[in-house]
């Protein structure tokens, strides 16, 4: 098993080096370069030309990427010049926050989605199921930027209950009640997909668990029907969830970025797309590799969880 | 079951603990302004800025050697007490005021102010690598600065250049404390310190912005304890918490949003017209537009009334010349917008001899100051289709359309749309209208208009010192470029902002910029 993440750990390095270097490429080949972008109107070729000098930026390409790969090497992961401020601290600030939003809609989407999977599965066309099914088809076509405004015109501003945005109150706060007050809207909200997703793969594999032998042979050793389902059939459908589960962290990840901005949750997904708009090539650099280090992880994860549940996955 | 049926009731449980509300959620402390805008500040140093979103903090903790008056865009006093030029418009000596220290404790003194410019200007100043200083040209008209004694400064110019007094009463020309500086070295902008109405506090990053009350202002300290500047970059998300009561004044309101506010008893609404042109380039080297009955012609087919009211929803003012009404010094009153007359118009296109070739028009998807700019150019190529014009559009991403626009249109297209925003009426038709400034000599003359005696008139305006003489050439560059339409003129953009009925004395200020000085909250 070590030696099998060492090496999932290993391949890791390639795909994040070649990684950097498309989306260095592609920053370069989009049009329009970090001088135009702030100087905006006032980007005659002459003040572009001394902005990009003293942002470093006249040399050639190949010597730009080879300077902050070596760099990045001594930990360096350069400077914002959008942010004025070290890359690594944004990135690791806004991550982090990510992580807190992303990280609780996972929980929230695994806890509901398996549940209402099992639920549905047990009582597999009947009422239960109907109703489970209809509400999972709902939150699977609900696209959820508008799903999050509509929670902030109810919750925040007609009921006034939550704050409508942000991460901490402005004023006092700051403590683990005032963040779990803002967390809830937009975890909410990033969580309703993938608990759609992930309660019908549940459905799926349990109502296949629960037609196989060995659960014949558990009823009619005399368990609880509740022994039966929760110990044995979960249990054996769950190796097919978590793969599952580890592909909807990517999307969480992924759909974070509309939720963050409506949201103004101050995370990575945000940063990202201002610093592509402002061509903030450092800054995008350091969010994308930390982003798809994470995203690598969480699948590695995932297929270590998996094949803990299910020994045959081990040799 | 029994594990489902007894989390849901939990969940219920704790979202109600979490709702409700344990101090209000949906109010803002006393005597504390909290303001919603659209983004958080790239820096707080005023020299490495360039947008009205940094500019906004920037001018409340800072000051200048002068600043706008009131209302205006008319300079006066500020840190200097008063200046003098010279006959030949070359030497400006400030003498400063008295007593005035900055937030870290340290004087304003003449030294102090030349570190300031030195710092920008000076690539051997040890202190030039706290840059980079986008805005920096604005003032590399400066040869020398001299710190006469404590209290005098003069300025040395390599040339006569009037706007030199509006572009220091700019953000640019904020005075930082060197001390400062000296102490943070690139990391300044995020420990600013100024001279202004309000001292720095805290920056949390992608959260807040906190100022507090300056008691030692020498123009009084302000009566709020302390503002905060909230980034929210989601329009929709910045009225929702407006609604909600997370805010106390909020800028930049979508258009539909004013008019609910509008309606609203609780809410103020402001609006004021800025130094603001939105206007067409119009290829005079080649094409239709070369010829002027066909540039006029476009002038007299766009109805600018519909889409002021219609596409903009109010949130600006038909334009009726290359300088915004907002410089009420230098502007012409005499002008008045070419008329919505499409009759005309096909006249104008039959006398030019145009005969339905395609008209490229380049269109952006957004940018600084452009408005609604795919709205906008859907209904001119529509207005332009009345009168029997075939324009064709091509869309942009920001970056990419000025890399496109900005080299000259010369072999691309037809038209492009522009906006521009300015502090100075000298700005925009010295970078954009003379024969100099073609793309080719470095200039923003896209469209390639030349005529001598505007060329003429700018250069003298820029050389006089006497405001009035200036203000002259001026109204007069005015009516020749009105007459000879190298653009079409389109809009005058109307700042908006909306706050609650507490927050007292507020106005908006024809620069653009927020000055807090004055305000109060019940």
């Amino acid at each position: 098993m070590a030696a099998y993440i060492l090496k999932r750990l290993l391949a890791l390095v390639p795909v994040l080096l070649g990684l950097t270097l498309i989306v260095f490429l592609i920053m370069a080949a989009i049009p329009g370069d970090p001088a135009t972008a702030i100087l905006g109107s006032y980007a005659t070729p002459e003040n572009v030309e001394r902005l990009n000098q003293q942002l470093g930026l006249n040399r050639p390409l190949p010597e730009q990427y080879l300077l902050w790969l070596g760099n990045l090497l001594e930990g360096d992961f350069g400077r914002s010049y959008s942010l004025n401020r070290p890359v690594l601290d944004e990135v690791l600030e806004r991550f982090s926050a990510t992580l807190i939003l992303a990280g609780s809609a996972l929980i929230l989407a695994s806890i509901f989605g398996l549940l209402a999977g099992i639920v549905s599965a047990v009582g597999q066309f009947g009422w239960t199921d109907r109703i489970v099914t209809f509400f999972v088809l709902i939150g699977l076509s609900t696209p959820s930027f508008f799903l999050g405004l509509l929670l902030i015109l109810v919750f925040a501003v007609n009921l006034g209950l939550l704050p409508a945005s942000g991460m901490y109150a402005i004023y006092g706060g700051g403590d683990l009640p005032d963040l779990l007050r803002h967390l809830l809207l937009p975890a909410v909200t990033l969580a309703v997909v993938a608990t759609g997703v992930i309660a019908r793969l549940t459905r799926t594999a349990m109502l296949e668990v629960l037609r196989q032998d060995y659960i014949r042979t558990a009823r009619a050793k005399g368990l609880s029907e509740r022994r039966v389902v929760y110990l044995h059939a979960a249990k054996a459908a769950l190796v097919a969830v978590v793969p599952v589960i580890g592909i909807q962290a990517g999307f969480v990840l992924g759909g974070a970025v509309y939720i963050e901005t409506v949201f103004q949750w101050p995370g990575i997904g945000a940063m990202l797309v201002k610093a592509i708009s402002t061509r903030d090539i450092l800054l995008v650099q350091g969010g994308v590799l930390v982003v798809a280090a994470s995203y690598v992880l969480f699948n590695l994860a995932a297929d270590v969880a998996q094949s803990s549940l299910d020994p045959r996955l081990r040799r | 079951m029994r594990c489902a049926k007894h989390l849901f009731p939990m969940a219920a449980a704790a979202m109600m603990v979490l709702a409700y509300p344990s101090e209000s959620a949906a109010q803002t402390p006393p005597n504390v302004l909290i303001v919603g805008q659209i983004a958080e500040p790239q820096s707080l140093d005023p020299h490495a800025v360039t947008a009205v979103n940094d500019f906004r903090i920037l001018m409340n903790v800072y000051d200048g050697l002068v600043r706008y008056a009131d209302g205006t865009l008319e300079v006066e006093p500020a840190l200097a007490e008063s200046w003098e030029v010279s006959e030949d418009g070359l030497t400006y000596r400030f003498e400063l005021r008295d007593g005035v220290t900055f937030h870290d404790g340290a004087p304003l003194n003449a030294e102090a102010v030349k570190f300031n410019f030195d710092r920008m200007l000076d690539e051997e100043h040890p202190y030039h690598d706290t840059g980079p200083f986008p805005l920096s040209f604005f003032f590399s008209a400066i040869e020398n600065v001299e710190a006469v004694d404590e209290l005098t400064v003069e300025f040395t110019l390599s040339e006569p250049y009037a706007p030199f007094l509006s572009n220091l009463a700019y953000p640019t020309g904020l005075i930082v404390s060197p001390a400062a500086v000296e102490q943070h070295g690139e990391d300044f902008g995020r420990n600013p310190s100024g001279t202004g109405a309000y001292r720095f506090e805290e920056w949390a990053s992608n959260q807040r912005v906190v100022v507090t009350r300056n008691e030692d202002y020498w123009g009084g300290a302000p009566e709020l304890e302390a503002v905060v500047f909230r980034p929210i970059t989601d329009a929709n998300t910045r009225v929702a918490e407006m609604l909600s009561g997370g805010l106390d004044l909020m800028v930049e309101v979508p258009p539909d949003a004013m008019n609910d506010f509008r309606q609203a008893d609780d809410f103020q609404v402001y609006e004021q017209a800025g130094p603001h042109l939105w206007f067409l380039i119009l290829n005079m080297r080649e094409g239709p537009f070369t010829e002027k009955a066909a540039r006029q012609a476009v002038n007299y087919a766009i109805d600018k009334q519909t889409l002021v009211e219609d596409v903009l929803q109010g949130t600006a003012d038909v334009a009726s010349g290359p300088i915004a009404p907002a410089f009420a010094w230098a502007y012409n009153e005499e002008l008045e917008p070419y008329p919505y007359d499409p009759e005309r118009a096909r006249q104008l296109l039959e006398e030019a001899g145009y005969e339905g070739d395609t008209v490229t028009f380049y269109v952006t998807e957004g940018g600084s100051g452009m408005l609604d700019p795919v709205a906008m150019g859907t209904a001119i190529q529509a207005d332009l289709a009345e009168v029997g014009m075939n324009v064709e559009i091509e869309t942009y991403e920001w970056n990419t359309f000025l890399d496109r626009v900005n080299p000259g249109l010369e072999g691309k297209a037809d038209m492009a749309e522009m906006a521009w925003m300015t502090n100075d009426p000298d700005t925009l038709p010295f970078l954009t209208l003379r024969t100099e400034a073609f793309p080719e000599s470095g200039g923003f003359n896209s469209g390639y208009y030349s005529n001598e005696e505007v060329d003429e008139l700018l250069n003298q305006a820029r050389a006089s010192t006497d405001p009035e003489e200036r203000a002259e050439l001026y109204r007069q560059m005015q009516e020749i470029v009105y007459e000879d339409a190298p653009w079409a003129f389109i809009a005058n953009w109307k700042q908006g902002a909306v706050t609650t009925a507490a927050v007292q004395n507020f106005g908006l200020q024809p620069s653009f910029f927020l000055m807090l000085h004055d305000v109060t909250k019940q």
